[in-house]
């Protein structure tokens, strides 16, 4: 049990008249090791959720307890919390500032007071997770493409060491390739380095192939939770949110409604083209 | 955290105030400010008073968020409110070492807190009903007459509602890097002055490269729309008085008439 969120209620601007429900009553539990997707519309209070599991934001009311002990606790350290749970936000390489790439990531360790030995080398390590080598330490951050860009603040967050990695959106902004890849890395991270990932995002495609488990939020509530053929099976729901289920859920639907009984928990293509291949062979 | 600044910005409801023509909210806001300059008696200040109280409850912003705008100017009050109590000669209260307060100081204090206050809400009154770009609109219109002696009005206008509009956006951006970089460990608030200034590093680069990006990207996108400067343009929707701006004009002028025959006959 890593993370466990009790009846989370936030408002913004309480008492103006820019009040507006950001989170209603979300009550969530997540396991150590799990990949987690994290799914909404814009404005669905996702992001503002995440920002509540690192104590970016204090809750209007509600707990959440990490391993077992409340944040909100009298003097809970919330260094330490941002450490075990790392937070990358949206775009994030707009918050690269250093002169060159090994610094920026050493960033994070240094806040963390370690010895200068100890932040080398998780620097070094970070940055080998993230698939940069030697010839990028000494470059400027601001010269690098949009997806190296993204890969050194990945590092920059993963150089703390995390047990939880929240990645907001990462393949926001990056063409196919690029998107491919930072996914790609973030299952070998949890894979490898077997870290727990939430990994935020609007796009259920992106996402239906790597998780194991989604949660849908939808104005500020938690709407659906389940492993992604669960959650599927409501694409008709998922629509009306605006959201829409993978491409291949409307195939085996109107298949189905063909008369061609493919299983209904198909959740990827290759998935897919297995069954049919079956029902093909009968 | 960085969004309760409240000077300058639009409350969005819908009222009388709102929807004036904001040349004529401009002029009100004008007339105000000089008959604070020349009241110098109660019955004006009174008079004055009556006139912001009326225009708030005709503006219905709640009084509770017009006063959270006041916080940002307590320190220049209290300074001038002691520099008035202290340095007016007149009748001695009492003296402390060179320092002695009068009954002359005291009056002028209080009538100088008063003037401050109301200055300050009066203003208030105009940002909380009038968007920036209203404001700007209603300004390069009413300072039209400068572009004949070679001010640029329409450049400086622009360039006042482009900075306008990008206040809450930085403000944004802000608030999102300081966040990402306390995700990283980064500490804002402890530390002595110069390890606060050095903190401020990892916020301040990437806050100016943003602001840079940002304005060459809107630079190209005005100019891939034929922006080219004021010659010649068109407004969507051109400014026109209605008849609540010339009765609102009207009680301005009665207003000011008034204040103006009160400091001649007392």
């Amino acid at each position: 049990m890593a993370i466990e969120i009790k009846n989370l209620n936030h408002i913004y601007g309480q008492d103006t008249i820019f009040q507006q429900y950001a989170l209603k009553n979300v009550n969530l539990t997540i396991e150590d090791g799990e990949f987690i997707g994290l799914i909404g519309h814009t404005g669905s209070g996702k992001s503002t959720l995440t920002q509540h599991l690192n104590g970016l934001l204090k809750a209007t009311d509600g707990d959440i307890l990490y391993n077992g002990e409340s944040i909100y606790r009298e003097g809970y350290s919330m260094k330490t919390l941002r450490s075990k749970v790392g937070l990358v936000f949206q775009y994030p390489e707009h918050q690269l500032f250093e002169v060159d790439v090994f610094s920026d990531v050493c960033f994070g360790p240094k806040n963390l007071g370690l010895s200068q030995d100890e932040i080398e080398t998780r620097a070094k390590e970070a940055l080998d997770l993230v698939g940069l080598d030697e010839s990028f330490y000494k470059q400027s951050p601001f010269e690098l493409s949009g997806g190296q860009k993204r890969r050194v603040a990945i590092a920059g967050v993963l150089a703390m060491k995390p047990e939880v990695l929240i990645l907001d959106e990462p393949t926001a902004g990056l063409d196919p390739k690029g998107r491919d890849d930072i996914l790609g890395l973030v299952e070998k991270l949890h894979k490898e380095q077997n870290i727990t990932i939430i990994l935020v995002s609007h796009s259920m495609e992106d996402v239906a192939k790597y998780v194991s488990r989604l949660v849908v939020m939808n104005q500020g509530e938690k709407v659906f939770d389940g492993t992604p053929k669960d959650v599927f099976r409501h694409y008709k729901e998922l629509e009306a949110m605006g959201l829409a289920a993978p491409q291949i859920t409307y195939v085996v639907h109107a298949l189905r409604a063909r008369g061609i009984m493919i299983s209904e928990d198909v959740t990827t293509v290759e998935e897919a083209r297995d069954e049919i291949l079956k029902l093909w062979r009968k | 955290m960085l969004r309760d600044i409240t000077l300058g910005q639009y409350y969005p409801i819908d009222s009388v105030l709102h929807r004036m023509d904001p040349r004529t909210k401009l002029f009100g806001t004008m007339a105000y400010i000089v008959s604070l300059f020349i009241a110098d008696s109660l019955p004006v200040y009174a008079a004055a008073a009556l006139f912001l109280v009326i225009a708030i409850r005709m503006s219905k912003v709640p009084v509770k968020f017009m006063v959270r705008g006041l916080k940002s100017i307590v320190i220049l009050l209290l300074i001038s409110v002691s520099f008035n109590l202290f340095l007016t000669p007149g009748t001695t209260i009492f003296k402390i070492g060179f320092l002695q307060m009068t009954w002359e100081g005291v009056e002028f204090a209080a009538l100088m807190a008063v003037r401050l206050i109301f200055l300050v809400l009066g203003s208030t009154i105009l940002t909380l009903t009038t968007t920036p770009n209203q404001l700007t609109d209603g300004l390069e219109k009413s300072l039209g007459f400068l572009g004949k002696v070679g001010v640029p009005v329409h450049e400086v206008s622009m360039m006042m509602s482009i900075a306008l509009r990008f206040i809450p956006i930085l403000i944004e951006e802000t608030d999102k890097i300081m966040k990402a970089q306390m995700a990283r460990g980064a500490d804002f608030e402890t530390g002595n002055l110069i390890q606060k200034a050095k903190a401020m590093v990892p916020l301040l680069v990437p806050l100016f490269i943003s602001a840079f990006r940002r304005a060459t990207d809107l630079a190209m996108a005005m100019e891939a729309r034929c922006y080219r400067g004021g010659d010649g343009r068109t407004k969507m929707k051109p400014l026109r008085y209605e008849n609540r701006d010339r009765v609102a004009y009207a009680v301005c002028f009665v207003y000011l008439a008034a204040v103006i025959g009160m400091k001649i006959i007392l």
